[in-house]
C-alpha cells in the first residue's frame, strides 16, 4: 500500500505512524533491529491478519442482522455522509482539472477541455521555478531535519546527567507546539538588522554592516530550512531516542571491552542499530518533499524574495483560487500528487535493493 | 570469560549508582553537556527576547540593544492590544471558542466512530473502516477541498472551523485500538441488563477511554489553536470570524521594518508622546498567542509524549 502524507493531515500523524513501527519492533522483543526484522514483521503481520480472517466466518447480510444492528447502522450514517462530502468529493473534484470549471455551471455542467490546463501548466515558466523551489526546500528540510534530529538524539542518548537530560528534552519539544506564525515572527525578529544574529556577526567582525537577511533571495532557502530545524529537531528526535532504548546493553559492553570510545560506539553500534528506522522514515517522508505546503514560505517570504519563495502550493493558491482559475489549480494539485507517488515508489525500490527494507 | 560475567553481574547491581556518579564526568560528558546547553539557549532565547520587548517601553525598545529582560517595564503594549478599537478582542474570543468547541466535538465524534468500528459483529465494520483509512492516504488537495467547502456553504461561517475538522482517521484508529484492548466482560453484562449501544458507549466505554481521549483532545486543541490557514482561506473577509493566529499573521508583514527614525517621525506627526509602536504590539501579540501553549505545555508534556505510544501499540 502506498503511503503518502499530505501536509493537511499533519506531521504528527506521520510521526505516530512511524513510531508505531518502532513500538511494534520493541513489543516483539526484537532486541537488535536487524535488516531482516522489517521483513519478518511484514510476514508476521500478514499471517496474523489471515488467521484472524479465518477465525471469523463471513457474516451474511440479512434482515435479521440489520434489525439487530439498527442502532449501529443509524449511528454510522452521519460518518458516511461526512466522509463522502469532505474526503471523497474533493477526490471526485479532480475531474475539474479536465474541465473549464465555472462555479455557476457546477461540476457536471462545465465544458470538457481535455489536457488544456496541463499544457498551460507545463508552458508556464513560473511553474518550473515553483517546482524547483519546492523540491529544493523540501530536500534541504529532509536532509538537515533528519541529520540534526539523529545527531541530537545520539548526543542526548549519551548525556549522563539525568535531570539535565530531561530538561533538555522538555525544552527541545516546545517549538513543535508553537504555530508557524509565531515561529516566523521569532525568526524575523532574530534576523532583523538589530537582531541578535547580526549583533553576533558584527561582534565577531564577520560583517561590517548588518545583513538584511529577510531581503536576500539567495539566503531564503537556508532561512526556511533553519527555521524548520529549529522548530522540529527535538520532536523528530523522539522516535530515534525510542529506537535507541531497544539496543542491547551487551553490545556496548562488548565494544567497551574492545576499547571503543563513546564516539566510536555511537558510530558503530547506535547508528547501525537505528538504521532501519532511519530508512523507513526516509521513505515515508520522501514523498513529502513536494508536499511541504507553503506555510513557512508564505509567512517568511516577502515581495523582495518572492522568486525564491514561490512553491507549488502557493502557486496553486495564487494562480488557482486567487485568480478563480479553479481547474488550473486542480491540475497543479494532481501533478503534485503524481510526483509524490512516483518519488515514494522510486525511493522504496532503491531502499529495497540496497538495504532490503521497504514499506510498500 | 568468567571475569566479564562477574563484571556484568556487578554492573547490574550497581547499575543505578553507576548511571549517576560512580564515574567522574569525562571530557566527552562535558562536551555533550555544553552542546545541549547551546541547544537550550538557541531554543529559549527567541521566546525570552520577544517577551522582553513586549514588556518594555516601545520608544526605549527602538533604541535597540534589548536582550532578555525589559529595561523600562510597562504593560502599555498589552493594554493597547485590548484597548478595543481593533480586532484583537474578537480574535481572542474566536480562538478560545474554536479551540474549546472544536476539540470537544472532534474528540467526541472520533470516539463514536471508533466505538462503531470496534464492534466485531457489525456488518458494515470493514467497509466503513476501509473508507475511513483510505482518507489517510489520498486527499483531494487544496483547490478541490476549497470548492467543496464553498459549495457546501461553509464559507464565512464559524462552522468552517468545526465541521471539516470533525474526523481524523488517525485519531479514530488510536481510540479504536484502545477500545479493542478493554475487557469484553463489562460490556457483555451491560448488554444482558438490556443496555443498547448508545448506553454502553456513554456509560462504559467513554469513561474507560479517558486517557486516550485526553491525548487526542490535546493534539486537536493544539491544532485548533495554531491554525490560521482556514481563517485565511475560508473566513478572511469576515472580521467577526478572525482568530489570534490570523491577526498575528496579518501584522507580521506590516510592522516588519519600523526603524527608530520612523518612530520619531510618527511621534512628531502625532504631536504627542507615542505610547507604543507596531513592532512592540506585534511582540505582545506573539506572547499572547504563545502563552497558553507554553503555560499548559510543561504539565501536559507527559500526555503529549506518552500519548504517542498509547495507541501505537496495537494499530
Amino acid at each position: 500500500m502506498s503511503r503518502f502524507y499530505y501536509t493537511d493531515s499533519g506531521f504528527v500523524m506521520f510521526l505516530l505512524k512511524a513510531l508505531s513501527v518502532n513500538i511494534y519492533l520493541t513489543k516483539e522483543r526484537l532486541k537488535v533491529i536487524t535488516m531482516e526484522s522489517a521483513k519478518v514483521i511484514d510476514v508476521e503481520k500478514q499471517s496474523q491478519i489471515k488467521a484472524r480472517q479465518k477465525q471469523m466466518p463471513k457474516k451474511k447480510l440479512t434482515w435479521k442482522i440489520i434489525k439487530q444492528q439498527k442502532l449501529l447502522i443509524i449511528m454510522s450514517i452521519p460518518f458516511v455522509v461526512w466522509l463522502a462530502i469532505f474526503a471523497y468529493t474533493p477526490l471526485l473534484g479532480w475531474i475539474v482539472a479536465f474541465q473549464d470549471y465555472r462555479p455557476q455551471n457546477g461540476f457536471l455542467g462545465s465544458d470538457w477541455v481535455g489536457l488544456q490546463h496541463f499544457t498551460a501548466l507545463f508552458n508556464d515558466s513560473l511553474f518550473y521555478r515553483a517546482l524547483r523551489n519546492t523540491i529544493g526546500m523540501g530536500g534541504l528540510g529532509l536532509i538537515f531535519g533528519t541529520g540534526t534530529a539523529i545527531s541530537f538524539a545520539l548526543l542526548l542518548n549519551e548525556l549522563r546527567f539525568t535531570r539535565f537530560k530531561k530538561f533538555t528534552q522538555t525544552v527541545s519539544y516546545l517549538p513543535h507546539f508553537v504555530s508557524w506564525v509565531v515561529v516566523a515572527n521569532l525568526v524575523t525578529t532574530m534576523l532583523s538588522n538589530t537582531g541578535v544574529v547580526n549583533n553576533i556577526l558584527q561582534f565577531l567582525n564577520l560583517t561590517d554592516s548588518p545583513i538584511n537577511f529577510m531581503a536576500r533571495p539567495d539566503m531564503f532557502w537556508g532561512i526556511v530550512t533553519g527555521a524548520e530545524v529549529w522548530k522540529s529537531t527535538g520532536w523528530n528526535a523522539i522516535i530515534y531516542l525510542a529506537a535507541m532504548t531497544s539496543i542491547s546493553e551487551e553490545m556496548y559492553e562488548a565494544a567497551h571491552v574492545d576499547g571503543a570510545n563513546r564516539f566510536q560506539k555511537m558510530w558503530h553500534i547506535t547508528l547501525p542499530s537505528i538504521k532501519p528506522i532511519i530508512i523507513i522514515l526516509m521513505i515515508m517522508s520522501i514523498g513529502n518533499i513536494i508536499n511541504i505546503g507553503f506555510e513557512r514560505q508564505m509567512l517568511l517570504g516577502n515581495n523582495i524574495v518572492a522568486d525564491a519563495a514561490i512553491v507549488i502550493e502557493k502557486y496553486a493558491l495564487d494562480y488557482g483560487i486567487g485568480m478563480f482559475r479553479y481547474s488550473f489549480g486542480t491540475a497543479i494539485g494532481i501533478f503534485k500528487s503524481v510526483i509524490s507517488i512516483v518519488l515514494i515508489f522510486t525511493f522504496n525500490t532503491i531502499a529495497k535493493k540496497t538495504s532490503d527494507i521497504s514499506i510498500i | 570469560m568468567e571475569t566479564t560475567i562477574i563484571e556484568k553481574h556487578g554492573k547490574q547491581i550497581n547499575s543505578k549508582k553507576k548511571k549517576k556518579w560512580s564515574e567522574r564526568p569525562t571530557k566527552t560528558d562535558i562536551f555533550i553537556a555544553i552542546v545541549m546547553l547551546l541547544v537550550i539557549i538557541v531554543t529559549l532565547y527567541p521566546f525570552l527576547h520577544v517577551l522582553a520587548i513586549s514588556l518594555n517601553n516601545a520608544v526605549d525598545t527602538a533604541r535597540g540593544g534589548l536582550t532578555i529582560y525589559p529595561r523600562e517595564f510597562t504593560l502599555m503594549n498589552y493594554r493597547e492590544i485590548f484597548s478595543g478599537n481593533n480586532n484583537w478582542v474578537i480574535a481572542f474570543r474566536n480562538s478560545i471558542l474554536r479551540t474549546a468547541i472544536g476539540t470537544l466535538t472532534a474528540t467526541f465524534t472520533c470516539a463514536v466512530l471508533a466505538y462503531i468500528l470496534s464492534r466485531k459483529n457489525y456488518v458494515f465494520r470493514r467497509p466503513l473502516g476501509i473508507i475511513l483509512v483510505l482518507t489517510m492516504y489520498v486527499s483531494g488537495g487544496l483547490v478541490p477541498t476549497y470548492l467543496v467547502i464553498r459549495n457546501v456553504g461553509l464559507m464565512n461561517s464559524f462552522a468552517v472551523y468545526i465541521i471539516p475538522a470533525l474526523l481524523n482517521a488517525f485519531n479514530v484508529i488510536v481510540i479504536r485500538s484502545f477500545i479493542d484492548g478493554l475487557p469484553d466482560a463489562l460490556e457483555e453484562s451491560a448488554r444482558i441488563d438490556g443496555a443498547n449501544d448508545i448506553t454502553i458507549f456513554l456509560k462504559i466505554i467513554m469513561p474507560l477511554c479517558m486517557p486516550v481521549l485526553a491525548t487526542v483532545a490535546l493534539f486537536t486543541a493544539v491544532g485548533q489553536w495554531n491554525n490560521w490557514f482556514d481563517t485565511y482561506l475560508y473566513a478572511g473577509s469576515n472580521v467577526n470570524l478572525t482568530t489570534l493566529q490570523y491577526e498575528l499573521m496579518q501584522i507580521l508583514g506590516n510592522a516588519q521594518s519600523m526603524t527608530s527614525s520612523q518612530v520619531q517621525q510618527l511621534n512628531q506627526t502625532q504631536g504627542s508622546i507615542i505610547r507604543t509602536t507596531p513592532e512592540s504590539i506585534k511582540m505582545a501579540a506573539t506572547i499572547i498567542v504563545t502563552l497558553p501553549i507554553v503555560v499548559v505545555y510543561p504539565f501536559l508534556q507527559k500526555y503529549f509524549v506518552s500519548g504517542l505510544t498509547l495507541g501505537a501499540v496495537k494499530s
